[in-house]
C-alpha cells in the first residue's frame, strides 16, 4: 500500500529539480504520439530546438510567444494562490484587447506618452472588471467561479465577434471582421528592428517582479497567501477574506487583460477574433508548471513558448500536425501535477493491503 | 406573437429541442454521477471531444455504429480513469486535474484525427444513426414526430436517466455512491472502499459523458469537425448545479435548454436581420450563468465534493 507522509518546507532547488524532471518526463512521454505519427523522435526534437532557438529570428519569435503566456500565467498563478479558480483568462485577454483597440484607434488622440499608458490602463482595467463579476458572485452568492469564468470566455469571444462584424469593423478591412488598426502613437514600440518582439515583454517581466514583491513583501500578499492556505482560518484571524478575493480577482483579470493589450498594441496592430490561440488556457499550465511562483512563471512561459514555436516549425518541416504542441503542453501539466506529490509528501510503500487491514 | 406560438406548438420544434438536449443529457448525467461521488470532473469538455472523435473514427475504420458507441465510451472511461487516479488516491486538485484532462483529451483527439487524415480538407462522412420511425408510435399526432422519430442514442439517453435515478435511489450501490460524496469516512467505517466507489463512479460517469460526444458525430452530424463540442461540456457542468444533482431535474434542465436553443434558432430566422446572430449564440452561456445565480443559494452540494479523502485522516 502506498502511504503519503506530509513533508515540511522544501528547498527551492528541490522544487526546481522536481519540476524540471516533470517537464522532461512530459517530453519523453510525447515520444509515444511522435512514434505513432511516424517521426524519428531525436530528429523531431532537434527540429523543435532549432525552431525555437536556432536563429535570432526563431529566438525572438519564441520570446514574442512567451509574452502573453507570462501574463496569463501570472493571472492564473496569483488567483490560484488564493484558491480563486479563475479559468477565464482567455475572455479577460479578449476584453483587454477590445478595450485597447477601442481607445487606441482614435477615440482619443495625443502623443505616445499619453496614448500608450491610456491603452495599457484601459486594457488592464477592463480585464479586471470582467473578473470582478465572477468574484462578486462567488463572495456574495456562493456561485462557483470555475463555471462562471469559463462560460464568460464564450460570451466575451462572441461579443468581440459581434463588435468586429458591427460597430468596430474596419471599413478598409476588405470585408474581413477585424478592427481598425491601432494608431502608431498608441502602439507599443518594437524592441528590435525587423523583429516582431515588442515592449509587451518588458511589461510582462516587470509584472512578474511586481507580483513577486506583492506576494512576498506586502500585507496584501500575506493576506492572499493566508486566504489560499485556509480561508476559514484567515477569516478567524481577522483577515478581510472577501476584500482579498476581490483584490486578487481584479489583479488576475488585469494581468490577463494586459496580455490582450500586448497582442493587439504590440504585435498584431489590430483585433481579430482569432487573436489568441488559447493563451488563457495555456496560462493555467504555465502557472502550474511554475508552482504558482511569479518568477517561475517567466521560465515556464519560455518553456511552453519554445514548445509551441518549436513544434510549429517542426510541423512545417515534417508535415506532422502541430496539435502535437498542445499535446506536449497538456502532458506537461499532468506530469507536473503528479510531481507535486513528491514535493508535498514523502511516499512510503508499506506492507500488503491485507496486512494493514489485519493490523487495524 | 403568432409566430412565436406557432413555433411552440409545432412538433418539429420539440423534436429539435429533444435532439439538441440529447448530448447534454449524457453529459449532465455523467457529471452528476462523478459529483455525487464527490469528484468534480472538469475533463468533460475534452471527454466530449474524445467521444466524438473516437466513436466517429471507429465507424470510419469499419466498426458498426454500436461498436463506435462502445469505443467512445471506452475512450471516455480512459480519460475518466486518469482524472480519477489523479484526484482520488493521489488527492490532487480536482479543478486543475480536470482542466488538464480537458487539454489532454482535446489535443490527443485532434492530433490523432490530423495524423490519421493529414491532407483531408472536407471531413469524411460516415453512415450515421437514422431516426427510428417506431411503427404505430411515430404515427401519433404531435407526440409521434416529436418523440418517436429520434435516433437510438436519444432513447439510450432517456433510458440512462431512468437507470441512473433507479440505481442512485433504489440500490445499495447508489446509496453508497451518495454517501461517499457526502461523508466518506462513514462509508469507510461500513467496510466499503471509498477509493473503489469514487474511481468507479468517475470512470462510469466519464464513459457516459463521452456518449454525448459520440451523439454529435454519429447522430447529429455524420463527421468530426474541429471545435465541434464548442462549450457543451461546460454547460453540462452548469446544468448539474441547476439540477441539484438529481437525474430527473437534469433531464428537465437539458430539455429546457434544448427548447431554448431550438427556439432561438427559429426566432433568429424571423428577426435575425436586425439583431446580430452572436446575441443569440451568447444566450445559452448567459442563461447558464443566470441559472447558477438563481439556484446557488439553495444548492445542496454533495458535502464532500472537491474534498480528497485520505484513509486514517478525519
Amino acid at each position: 500500500m502506498i502511504r503519503f507522509e506530509p513533508r515540511g518546507p522544501v528547498a527551492v532547488s528541490k522544487v526546481v529539480g522536481v519540476t524540471v524532471a516533470a517537464a522532461v518526463a512530459a517530453l519523453i512521454l510525447a515520444a509515444i504520439p511522435m512514434l505513432f505519427a511516424g517521426l524519428s523522435v531525436f530528429e523531431a526534437y532537434g527540429l523543435m530546438v532549432k525552431g525555437a532557438f536556432g536563429s535570432a529570428f526563431a529566438f525572438t519569435e519564441m520570446l514574442t510567444r512567451a509574452t502573453p503566456l507570462i501574463l496569463t500565467g501570472l493571472a492564473a498563478a496569483v488567483a490560484f494562490r488564493a484558491k480563486l479558480w479563475n479559468i477565464g483568462a482567455e475572455g479577460q485577454l479578449y476584453a483587454g484587447a477590445l478595450a485597447a483597440v477601442a481607445v487606441g484607434t482614435g477615440l482619443i488622440s495625443g502623443p505616445s506618452y499619453v496614448l500608450i499608458p491610456t491603452v495599457i490602463v484601459a486594457g488592464a482595467l477592463t480585464g479586471g472588471l470582467v473578473m470582478l463579476g465572477p468574484t462578486l458572485l462567488k463572495t456574495r452568492l456562493g456561485v462557483d467561479e470555475v463555471v462562471t469564468t469559463l462560460l464568460l470566455n464564450f460570451v466575451i469571444l462572441l461579443f468581440v465577434q459581434m463588435m468586429l462584424e458591427g460597430p468596430m469593423k474596419d471599413p478598409m478591412g476588405m470585408g474581413w471582421p477585424q478592427s481598425e488598426p491601432i494608431l502608431d502613437e498608441a502602439a507599443l514600440p518594437k524592441l528590435m528592428a525587423r523583429m516582431r518582439i515588442h515592449w509587451g515583454l518588458v511589461i510582462a517581466l516587470v509584472a512578474s517582479l511586481g507580483v513577486y514583491f506583492l506576494l512576498k513583501r506586502t500585507v496584501w500578499g500575506f493576506e492572499i497567501r493566508a486566504v489560499g492556505e485556509n480561508a476559514a482560518a484567515a477569516r478567524h484571524a481577522g483577515i478581510p477574506v472577501t476584500a482579498t478575493f476581490i483584490r486578487v480577482g481584479l489583479l488576475s483579470g488585469a494581468l490577463a487583460g494586459l496580455a490582450g493589450v500586448g497582442e493587439v498594441a504590440g504585435l498584431k496592430g489590430y483585433l481579430t477574433a482569432d487573436l489568441s490561440p488559447g493563451f488563457g488556457y495555456s496560462g493555467i499550465v504555465v502557472a502550474m508548471l511554475a508552482g504558482l511562483s511569479p518568477i517561475g512563471v517567466v521560465f515556464s512561459a519560455l518553456f511552453i513558448a519554445s514548445i509551441f514555436v518549436g513544434a510549429d516549425s517542426m510541423s512545417r518541416a515534417t508535415g506532422v500536425s502541430n496539435y502535437l504542441a498542445d499535446l506536449i503542453v497538456a502532458m506537461a501539466l499532468l506530469c507536473v501535477l503528479v510531481s507535486g506529490l513528491f514535493l508535498r509528501f514523502k511516499i512510503r510503500f508499506v506492507g500488503a493491503p491485507h496486512a494493514k487491514e489485519a493490523a487495524k | 406573437m403568432i409566430e412565436i406560438l406557432d413555433i411552440l406548438v409545432s412538433a418539429n420544434f420539440w423534436a429539435a429541442a429533444l435532439r439538441i438536449a440529447t448530448p447534454l443529457i449524457f453529459g449532465v448525467i455523467g457529471a452528476l454521477i462523478c459529483e455525487r461521488a464527490g469528484v468534480l470532473n472538469l475533463g468533460i469538455e475534452g471527454i466530449f471531444t474524445a467521444g466524438a472523435m473516437a466513436g466517429w473514427m471507429a465507424v470510419w475504420l469499419g466498426a458498426g455504429l454500436w461498436g463506435g458507441v462502445l469505443v467512445a465510451a471506452l475512450a471516455g472511461g480512459f480519460f475518466g480513469l486518469i482524472h480519477a487516479i489523479l484526484t482520488v488516491p493521489l488527492g490532487l486538485s480536482q479543478h486543475v486535474s480536470g482542466i488538464g484532462v480537458t487539454l489532454f483529451a482535446t489535443s490527443l483527439s485532434y492530433f490523432i484525427y490530423r495524423t490519421a487524415l493529414p491532407d483531408v480538407s472536407s471531413p469524411p462522412r460516415i453512415e450515421a444513426f437514422k431516426p427510428l420511425d417506431i411503427p404505430v408510435l411515430s404515427e401519433l399526432p404531435f407526440i409521434g414526430p416529436a418523440l418517436f422519430q429520434q435516433t437510438s442514442l436519444t432513447f439510450l439517453a432517456l433510458i440512462l436517466v431512468l437507470a441512473t435515478a433507479y440505481v442512485l435511489y433504489r440500490t445499495p450501490l447508489g446509496l453508497a455512491i451518495q454517501a461517499v460524496g457526502d461523508n466518506p469516512s462513514a462509508v469507510e467505517s461500513q467496510g466499503l472502499s471509498v477509493y473503489g466507489l469514487r474511481i468507479g463512479a468517475v470512470v462510469v460517469g466519464s464513459s457516459i459523458m463521452a456518449l454525448g460526444g459520440a451523439f454529435l458525430t454519429m447522430s447529429a452530424f455524420d463527421a468530426f469537425f474541429f471545435g465541434m463540442v464548442n462549450g457543451r461540456g461546460w454547460i453540462c457542468i452548469a446544468l448539474t448545479v441547476f439540477a441539484s444533482w438529481r437525474p430527473g431535474k437534469a433531464l428537465i434542465g437539458a430539455l429546457l435548454f434544448g427548447a431554448f436553443d431550438a427556439f432561438q434558432v427559429r426566432l433568429q430566422t424571423e428577426v435575425g436581420s436586425f439583431i446580430p446572430g452572436q446575441v443569440f449564440l451568447m444566450m445559452p452561456y448567459i442563461l447558464s450563468i443566470l441559472a447558477l445565480i438563481v439556484v446557488a443559494r439553495k444548492a445542496d452540494y454533495p458535502r464532500a465534493l472537491l474534498v480528497p479523502y485520505f484513509r486514517g485522516q478525519r
